[in-house]
């Protein structure tokens, strides 16, 4: 380190500890003017915040740490840059609110060095330091930011996707589920599970799947099919396939896929009479549960 | 025997997530040389796949694939260990286990992860079902080299 | 007399259907001594029916599986019925991924559709009083 960055070092330390309530409240208020937050973040919070990491850039300035690394080595400060992302993220404000936090950041910083020295060459040193500093919470913010977003919206797809495929109890012990829409590896787990789950609750015997809504039917999609017949009928109960257009009935023909273990009828009625005519078959001292 | 020097290397799919971007723990190997160690082992999986924070569907896949993992270095491979990561990538957290053996080797791989499982006749290495459970799976061995078996699973896919 | 009783659920008769459960920590010693004792069972109280509740069961491998087969292929052979009730969700799931069959072993949802399989059911209870009645 040069002498002068170091010094340029010292002083902004000694005015984060000596001016610390003012850095904060004069960072919450330039964040409240650019008024991106919304009504998602109170003013507490932006107060907590700032507390927080005003408190970790201390020790992390009093280390060794080159001034590029300040922020990325530092748990407590890294944690605390992360946090003020991932809070925006979530709060859903814009992406440049994260970055604008930052800079308005730097604008507090050096408003509390002006404050103890009006020499223009060290306050351009200090600019150039606290710049330095702060370039990598900005990048590492908006990293995070985006992650967190896309956390999001992959979290609202799975809720989307399990939305989609509800379980409904057609009849006492059987069970029903309209497939609609493609069936990939993805849209499949989710479907077994909460058919296997809901068989467990209810009870059912039988789950009727209904694939009138699934536009092709593949090699692909056959195999998730049984996968989760096979699935059903290891816990004990069984399916019937409902819903079978006479072009999937032909598609399944040409591609010589076997359903033949399975029950299979053209329409939910058809496969609701059915189901009930099976559960009836296993009164007393029948076979329920049989596993072919 | 088969010739040796040979190690096969069956890797898929190539890795993409970033190293080194921090776990969340050391890593934690275990002991795999009694049956008591094939019970704890998996007791420790299943803490660390609560940890790492997947659904219990997806703890249970897991826990499985170690399971026959750890019994196939049990059985097959004289005993070895086992190691469990919490590990970070692009889209979040997952597990990795590495599971070795200093044992005989697996001399024909391809059969080996094409086998499975069937009626139980007891004779596969476990590792074709294993390797369906989990996102990433590696294998490194050969005739009288050992094994090691890299399995990882990520929270979200 | 009773031979060493495994780590685990006892096994009791109704009639002459035993009823039994595993648990989550059924290792190599475990599962032999279980399939002993089961089998030994069977011969001496001529049982013609087996429950096996495995609601307990978290984990499902191709070991647990084996002695399930193997269990239900002995039982049969004694003349005996297993049937294997209360598979988990995410066991079932996960054994389908495994690629693993359990080729020849029944189940059932729950342990009442696996009795009512082995001809045990509950019957409609009177005003006043409950009955169990066996019907068979």
């Amino acid at each position: 380190m040069s002498t002068s960055e170091a010094a340029v070092r010292e002083r902004l330390t000694r005015a984060l500890q000596e001016r610390d309530e003012e850095i904060a409240d004069r960072w919450v208020a330039l964040q409240l003017e650019q008024a991106l937050l919304g009504t998602d973040i109170s003013e507490a919070e932006l107060r907590e915040e700032a507390d927080s990491l005003i408190d970790a850039l201390v020790p992390g300035l009093e280390s060794d740490a080159p001034v590029d690394r300040v922020v990325t080595s530092h748990p407590g400060l890294h944690q605390a840059v992360i946090g003020l992302s991932l809070r925006r993220a979530r709060a859903g404000a814009t992406p440049t609110a994260t970055s604008l936090a930052v800079l308005a950041l730097k604008e507090a910083l050096l408003k509390a060095v002006q404050l103890e020295t009006r020499d223009a060459e060290e306050l351009f040193a200090t600019a150039v330091f606290i710049n330095r500093l702060l370039d990598v919470a900005g990048a590492l913010s908006f990293e995070t930011y985006v992650e967190g977003r896309e956390e999001i919206i992959r979290r609202q797809s799975q809720q989307l996707m399990e939305l989609s495929t509800p379980v409904v109890r057609l009849w006492k012990q059987v069970l029903a589920v309209p497939l609609i829409g493609t069936l990939d590896t993805a849209r499949t787990q989710i479907v077994m599970e909460n058919l296997l789950q809901a068989i467990q609750d209810h009870e059912a015997l039988v789950a009727i799947i209904d694939i009138t809504g699934v536009p092709t039917v593949d090699t692909a999609v056959a195999q998730h099919l049984m996968q989760t017949v096979n699935a059903v009928r290891l816990m004990g109960a069984d399916c019937v396939i409902s819903g079978i257009q006479p072009s999937i009935a032909q598609t399944i023909a040409q591609l010589g896929i076997d359903l033949s273990t399975i029950l299979t009828r053209a329409t939910l009625a058809d496969a609701l009479a059915a189901a009930i005519k099976l559960i009836d078959g296993t009164g007393p001292g029948g076979e329920a549960g049989e596993s072919r | 025997m088969a010739p040796h020097g040979e190690s096969t290397v069956a890797s898929w799919p190539p890795p993409t997530h970033r190293a080194g971007d921090g776990g969340t723990g050391a890593p934690v190997t275990h002991q795999v040389r009694t049956e008591e160690d094939l019970l704890t082992v998996r007791h420790a999986v299943r803490a660390a796949t609560v940890d790492a924070g997947f659904g219990i569907v997806d703890q249970t896949r897991v826990v499985t694939a170690a399971s026959e993992l750890a019994r196939n270095a049990y059985v097959h491979g004289g005993g070895g260990t086992l190691t469990i990561e919490q590990v970070r990538g692009p889209a979040g957290r997952g597990l990795r286990l590495t599971v070795k053996d200093d044992g005989p080797g697996i001399a024909d791989l391809d059969t080996a992860l094409t086998d499975g499982f069937t009626t139980g006749a007891g004779l596969g290495h476990g590792l074709g079902g294993a390797r369906r459970l989990m996102d990433e799976f590696t294998v490194h061995t050969g005739a009288g080299q050992g094994t090691v078996v890299v399995a990882s699973r990520w929270t979200v896919r | 007399m009773t031979p060493h009783r495994p780590v685990g659920v006892p096994i009791l008769r109704l009639g002459d259907v035993l009823v039994t459960g595993l648990l989550n920590e059924l290792d190599d010693r475990a599962a032999i001594a279980f399939t002993e004792e089961l089998t030994a069972r069977i011969s001496a109280e001529g049982a013609r029916g087996v429950l096996i509740d495995i609601s307990r069961l978290e984990i499902i491998d191709s070991f647990v599986a084996r002695t399930l087969m193997e269990l239900t292929t002995v039982s049969r052979l004694l003349g005996a019925r297993v049937i294997v009730a209360g598979m988990r969700p995410p066991v079932a799931i996960t054994l389908v991924e495994l690629g693993i069959e359990l080729v020849g072993v029944e189940t059932a949802l729950n342990p009442e559709q696996g009795l009512a399989a082995l001809g045990w059911r509950q019957a409609q209870e009177p005003l006043g009083g409950s009955r169990r009645g066996a019907a068979r």
